[in-house]
């Protein structure tokens, strides 16, 4: 035994090293989100025994009209999150100065990004408030009366997605920062012989330097965007009447209040699919980083 | 640098520059400084809807001292700190064993192992709540902080291996090549080279964990139900329901979540970003 450990030591102390990590990802992590798929062909209260029923979760799911609101939240939220990262990128270049006060400044803007998701939902709740929050003062100094845009079925991913923004935004921001700081000087330096400056600059020399940092921005985001749980929940509870709900919260509905565990798992079953897309593009790139590397 | 630097002598111009930098941060964090003049007023000034205005009388140290003495606060705030300490220790020990391994081992299926790393990160988490909600009952620690431990440690250790990973593969590779011409086994190269020189690494990816884990929501509401194991994000979210006109009380205690992440991040913020960007593949 002594002597087998001693032959092979080299190989058997990195086994033993990567075993932790590698067994309690694969079981928790991987292994469950693969358990999903087999739950969803199964109807299932999460206590007695789970009845087969195949693709019938996913006949029902394609046939409840709740799935196609919250399918179309879910694009609302894609599409208005892709305002991040140009947003983030105008942030970043306003605050790439070296004046006294700017790193300070800096901090600040960054702050949404470290709030708790709930304490946002909460901060953006008061916000919203028709009688006394912040935006009912805005709309006070013009004369009118804000509307109720939590419980207003057209207004309400608006408002929620408006929230989730604020630290998507910062988020953005600090990619573009870093991006900003590893600009090579000289093309930027024959950019400006060249006569190129302010928007044009932009975008024919530091734009397509910045490609890298807008892929990873994009791809991080839309994977936000189709995560999104944390403020539909606070702030919603996806409502009213559904409207404002999302897949992910969808799934958490149904599982928890409703012991719908198959239906549920077939909800997630659907985003992970739809998120899938997403990730596979964002690990091939970075790999695809790696070997050139 | 793009945009042209101001130059230092245009004092006029560096002047109004940060005026109108202040300006938009002060419209960015409103909704911050709204919350923080509500968390000072007192009830009666919130029963009259005096929101705006001058306070009457300043609430401060009655809202905070009430969010301590008259709502599980104080309990949810020794649980999220039980929860988050643990998990980022774990975390770290367990990452830079494996992304020690990952970045100095050539093995078959390393790409595929990291592969593996990088994708859970992304995973909704809706995609495995059923079975780590029933894994945590088998295992008898469903509803206690014990289950939001081990769930954070192991999905954290997915992005912090990726980061340990990285970074250690960017060391210079001849020290690990002298350690093994002096026949260094693998634990004395983790001891003596490894160990000194990922200090920076883990202190900035201590602070990301950190926050990740304070802040999680989603899990604190799936694994916990009961008081005595609710950490601060599900017990906000559960005064929200409570106090739901109280919004002095509520401000205060949103405030009070938010503290610890904003204080770590303003302390650190140097490891913070270059941890953020070193990473880059975190929502």
């Amino acid at each position: 035994m002594t002597d087998f450990w001693r032959r092979n030591r080299s190989w058997l102390w990195p086994v033993i090293f990567i075993l932790p990590a590698a067994v309690l990802f694969g079981v928790v992590i991987v292994w469950s989100s693969v358990q999903t798929l087999w739950i969803s062909l199964h109807s299932w209260d999460g206590m007695g025994p789970m009845k087969w029923v195949g693709l019938g979760n996913y006949v029902e799911l394609f046939q409840d009209p709740q799935f196609y609101v919250s399918l179309t939240n879910n694009v609302i939220w894609l599409v208005l999150f892709m305002l991040a990262p140009p947003i983030g990128l105008g942030i970043a270049l306003l605050v790439n100065q070296k004046i006294a006060g700017m790193r300070f400044a800096k901090s600040l803007f960054f702050t949404p990004l470290v709030l708790a998701s709930v304490a946002v939902g909460v901060v953006f709740t008061w916000v919203y408030t028709p009688q006394f929050g912040l935006l009912s003062l805005v709309y006070g100094a013009f004369g009118a009366a804000a509307p109720a845009v939590l419980s207003d079925p057209n207004a309400v991913t608006f408002a929620v997605v408006g929230a989730a923004l604020w630290p998507q935004i910062a988020f953005c921001m600090i990619l573009y920062l870093a991006g900003l700081n590893s600009l090579s000087e000289d093309l930027i330096g024959a950019g400006r012989v060249d006569g190129a400056r302010g928007w044009r600059m932009l975008v024919h020399v530091i734009l397509p330097q910045l490609k890298e940092v807008t892929f990873i921005a994009i791809a991080i985001t839309a994977i936000g965007a189709l995560r999104s749980f944390d403020l539909v929940s606070v702030m919603t509870q996806g409502g009213p009447f559904g409207s404002s709900s999302v897949l992910a919260y969808d799934m958490y509905r149904e599982s928890i209040f409703s012991y719908r565990f198959g239906y549920g798992a077939a909800i997630a079953a659907v985003l992970f699919i739809i998120m899938l897309f997403f990730i596979v593009w964002y690990i091939s790139r970075l790999i695809k980083a790696e070997r050139e590397a | 640098m793009y945009p042209r630097p101001i130059q230092e002598d245009a004092r006029g111009r560096r002047f109004a520059y940060m005026a109108i930098v202040w300006g938009i941060l002060i419209i960015w964090l409103a909704p911050m400084f709204a919350i923080m003049l509500t968390s000072v007023r007192t009830a009666s000034d919130i029963a009259a809807g005096n929101f705006w205005g001058v306070p009457t009388s300043i609430g401060l140290i009655a809202n905070y001292t009430d969010v301590f003495t008259q709502t599980p606060m104080a309990g949810f705030y020794l649980n999220s700190i039980l929860m988050t300490v643990p998990s980022v220790i774990m975390v770290l020990i367990l990452s830079t064993l494996a992304g020690f391994v990952l970045s100095r081992y050539r093995f078959r299926g390393n790409m595929l192992v990291f592969a593996i790393f990088i994708g859970g990160n992304f995973l909704p988490a809706q995609i495995m709540m059923i079975p780590v909600r029933n894994l945590m009952v088998a295992l008898g620690v469903y509803d206690s902080i014990f289950a939001l431990i081990i769930f954070h440690t192991a999905f954290q250790t997915g992005f912090a291996t990726l980061f340990m990973r990285n970074f250690i593969a960017a060391l210079p590779s001849e020290l690990f090549e002298a350690a093994r011409a002096e026949g260094a086994s693998p634990t004395q190269v983790l001891r003596h080279v490894v160990l000194p020189l990922v200090r920076p690494a883990l202190a900035a990816l201590a602070i990301l964990i950190f926050t990740f884990v304070w802040n999680d929501y989603f899990w604190a509401v799936v694994l916990t139900v009961s008081d005595t194991a609710k950490p601060v994000t599900a017990g906000l979210a559960q005064l929200r329901g409570q106090y739901y006109s109280a919004w002095n009380i509520l401000s205060a205690a949103t405030i009070v979540v938010a503290i610890p992440p904003v204080a770590l991040f303003y302390f650190m913020q140097r490891h913070f970003v270059a941890g953020l960007t070193m990473g880059a593949v975190k929502g």
